[in-house]
């Protein structure tokens, strides 16, 4: 158990969690006081030792189902039936008649056909129906075999089989079926039933699709062990993912860890702006204290601080290459803006537009986001970015109300399809401005190769950051108020 | 390897006569003796109450607002037959609210009252030990909780909000069960507490405190533990009225929403349905009450056009 233990916390580890030296021996004693035959507890068991962080659940469970998948610790176990919970996937509960868990239901495709496409559909649309566990493990475990066509030793991470396996399996049909069960043809209802209803279904269908998963995740580590699929199958926690290259799935992982992430953000900054001076003495406060003290004033009372917020100005490139990691920083900047005196956003591509407005009417950024690329007036020549150009029309309008308290931002690659620089600009607006900033969403070794003139603005600049991720643009952000 | 028993362990660092027998036999025990105290757990938060008990370790509990943070540690200690010890945490909390505190009122009478009587300087090592005895220490919910010496549960509320710097004043407490105060010494538990934190999540917690607890994440529950819920609590409701009420608000946890309806807001909107006598949901009847479920206007306008349809309005 220990050594498994100690491979299963390097693996995550590996993944992202800090899994520190005394939550590991808290994991190792927490398995001597229960009993770790039963998968459920065993899993509830190391997430509340080494697990101290919601988001990091999701890892962490793929991670157990894989290592944990089907071992056996309990030597006792093999010969009595082990009494784990309902859900955990113990060969002994198997119902008999489905190939149990040794070489016939392996990855090869000759295991037991013993049914029809059509019983198989049958039987998992009975699973579904009923919400019946075993059955559905048992028509997943059928799917699998038919469908996926497993190859064994290929370095692969299961989403391929997955996909595989449920476009053979026609899952509209089913979802159409379920529903006629659910919804009662004769009656009328009415749209919050329907809703209902179809919600249920979906959920259902949910179900299904990670019994799938899970069976196909037991046989690829079957296939080639634990500690290497475990590998393939590694996901970047959603704030270390590279914002620039992030697909449509890790885009929306993104998008909803960013509505906590500023919202921590916003409290923290509060605070510290709260907490960083004590104000004046608040004379009425003291002296009503010292009453009970016979009018000596032992404890003074300071009036609360009220610093100054700074002003922030976003010049965000939304080109092709960046869109995504601007997106992400105005968002975020837009979302602690009560942190700021006042924000000012700018959009450019080559030419340069105002977009503060678009976030001044609505309490969804995400709305005022998706509309900039609709309504902002930003391509003016060719649609490439030309830094240059996009810093001449700031410059000329708008440098007059850059003032001492002003913080400004530029969001971009700084590939400037070989243009003009214009970083005098850049200068003037250091010379006008509290600081200015350069986020650069690309890798530190990409800077100044190819068309990138960041080396250039850098000068002219107060900093210039290497911010692909989340958790580096919170901690940008974070020092600015 | 030789399995240490971490409860014999502490009780030896503690220097306790006996070792305080464990609360719970087994997760299934937790739930059950929970369940007569009307609280439905669901398998995690029966396993990590275990584990507390059997490691003695306190537990974190975060998750949304209204889940049932605080109620969990008013279960367990309900079901352990313990005192409840409740220490609400707050911006600007400190030692003198949350430790102890040296009454000193009472310690500037002493000295008035001595200074008639006695003069001489020796007088003043003999006044000093006086004044810091145990009379002039306040109590507050910590060392409350570990000069306790009948089981007691000790809740650390909203641990979140209490600044970082603050949390550690409790790093001692949750390690090593032990205050200490550099008048009197170190104060260490009379017994094994158990200690639930709760935190909403509003800011990151310290690595220090993490390590020190358990964690445990209480999400909203599955629909049917929410159905059970409901029908535990709410009386008088039918069982096909609390699966509808559960689906409903299942419906619009899925929605994009800027607060979710917690549980205690779905037990607010099941007694509001059993008043009005429904037994059933319809779409006027939800349209009606939905401000008890959803508390922006914004999300009440969202789930309105996407639960029942934008075109149905109720006329």
């Amino acid at each position: 158990m220990l050594n498994v233990l100690g491979d299963f916390v390097a693996e995550l580890r590996a993944a992202g969690i800090p899994v520190s030296m005394s939550e590991h021996v808290d994991a190792a004693r927490a398995t001597t006081a229960i009993d770790i035959a039963d998968r459920g507890l065993l899993k509830a068991s190391l997430a509340a030792t080494m697990v101290k962080d919601s988001d990091h659940a999701p890892i962490f469970s793929t991670a157990f189902d894989i290592f944990f998948a089907n071992r056996s610790f309990n030597p006792d176990s093999e010969s009595d039936s082990p009494d784990g919970e309902e859900g955990s996937p113990s060969s002994s509960e198997r119902p008999t008649g489905v190939p149990g868990r040794g070489k016939a239901k392996g990855m090869g495709m000759g295991g037991g056909l013993s049914m029809s496409p059509e019983e198989l559909s049958e039987m998992l649309f009975q699973a579904l129906r009923d919400n019946d566990n075993n059955k559905m493990r048992e028509g997943a475990a059928e799917a699998v075999t038919r469908y996926a066509g497993m190859e064994p030793g290929r370095p692969v991470g299961g989403t391929y089989y997955l996909y595989r396996t449920l476009r053979n399996l026609d899952l509209e049909e089913l979802t159409a079926r379920l529903q006629g069960i659910i919804l009662p043809p004769n009656a009328d209802p009415d749209n919050l039933t329907q809703h209902i209803a179809r919600d249920d279904v979906a959920r259902r269908i949910e179900g299904l699709k990670a019994a799938i998963e899970r069976e196909i995740r037991e046989r690829l580590v079957e296939d080639r062990g634990a500690e290497a699929l475990a590998k393939s199958v590694r996901k970047p926690l959603p704030e270390d993912l590279d914002v620039m290259h992030a697909n449509r799935e890790e885009m929306a992982q993104l998008e909803r860890a960013l509505r906590p992430l500023s919202r921590k953000l916003a409290v923290r900054l509060a605070r510290k702006r709260r907490h960083k001076r004590r104000g004046a003495v608040d004379l009425r406060h003291t002296v009503r204290r010292s009453l009970s003290t016979g009018g000596i004033p032992i404890d003074l009372r300071f009036k609360p601080p009220r610093p100054a917020k700074p002003e922030i100005v976003v010049i965000a490139d939304i080109s092709g290459s960046v869109a995504s990691f601007a997106r992400f920083t105005l968002l975020l900047v837009h979302a602690i803006s009560s942190q700021f005196s006042k924000v000012r956003s700018f959009v450019f591509v080559d030419g340069l537009d105002e977009v503060t407005a678009l976030f001044e009417h609505t309490d969804d950024p995400k709305e005022a986001v998706a509309r900039i690329n609709a309504e902002a007036d930003v391509i003016a020549f060719d649609g490439h970015s030309d830094y240059g150009r996009a810093f001449m029309t700031f410059h000329t309008k708008f440098a007059p109300e850059i003032n001492k308290r002003t913080a400004v931002l530029i969001l971009g690659d700084a590939r400037n399809n070989y243009h003009q620089s214009n970083a005098e600009l850049i200068a003037d607006l250091r010379y006008r401005a509290k600081a200015v900033y350069w986020l650069n969403p690309e890798p530190e070794s990409y800077w100044n190769s190819g068309d990138s003139i960041i080396g250039q603005y850098a000068p002219f600049c107060d900093r210039v950051i290497e911010c692909r991720t989340l958790r580096q643009l919170e901690a940008f952000v974070g020092t600015l108020a | 390897m030789g399995a240490i028993d971490p409860r014999q362990e502490l009780a030896d660092r503690l220097g306790l006569t006996e070792v305080p027998p464990a609360r719970f036999a087994s997760p299934a025990d937790v739930t059950e003796r929970l369940r007569a105290f009307d609280y439905l757990g669901d398998d995690s938060i029966a396993s990590v109450t275990f584990l507390a008990d059997r490691l003695a370790k306190p537990v974190l509990v975060e998750g949304p607002a209204g889940t049932g943070k605080t109620a969990l540690a008013k279960a367990v200690a309900d079901a352990t037959g313990a005192r409840l010890i409740r220490l609400q945490c707050y911006e600007g909390l400190d030692e003198s609210k949350a430790l102890y505190e040296w009454n000193y009122r009472k310690q500037l009478l002493r000295i008035q009252a001595g200074r008639g009587d006695s003069t001489g300087s020796e007088e003043w090592s003999a006044l000093e030990d006086d004044i810091f005895a145990e009379e002039f220490l306040l109590e507050r919910p910590l060392l409350e909780a570990i000069r306790a010496k009948d089981p007691v549960v000790l809740l650390i509320d909203e641990v979140d909000r209490v600044e970082l710097e603050t949390e550690a004043l409790l790093l001692e407490i949750l390690s090593e069960y032990q205050v200490s105060i550099p008048e009197l010494g170190t104060m260490r538990a009379q017994q094994i507490p158990m200690v639930f934190l709760t935190s909403n999540n509003t800011r990151e917690l310290s690595e220090a405190l993490k390590r020190r607890c358990l964690y445990l994440f209480v999400g909203y529950p599955e629909l049917e533990r929410e159905r059970d819920i409901i029908v535990s609590r709410v009386p008088g409701i039918s069982t096909a009225l609390a699966e509808q009420i559960a689906q409903v608000v299942r419906s619009l946890r899925q929605l994009d929403l800027k607060k979710a309806p917690s549980v205690s807001e779905t037990l607010d909107w099941a007694r509001t349905l059993v008043v009005l006598g429904r037994q059933e949901i319809g779409d006027a009847d939800a349209a009606e009450t939905l401000h008890i479920l959803l508390k922006y206007q914004s999300d009440i306008d969202k789930a309105k056009k996407e639960l029942l349809g934008r075109g149905k309005s109720l006329a």
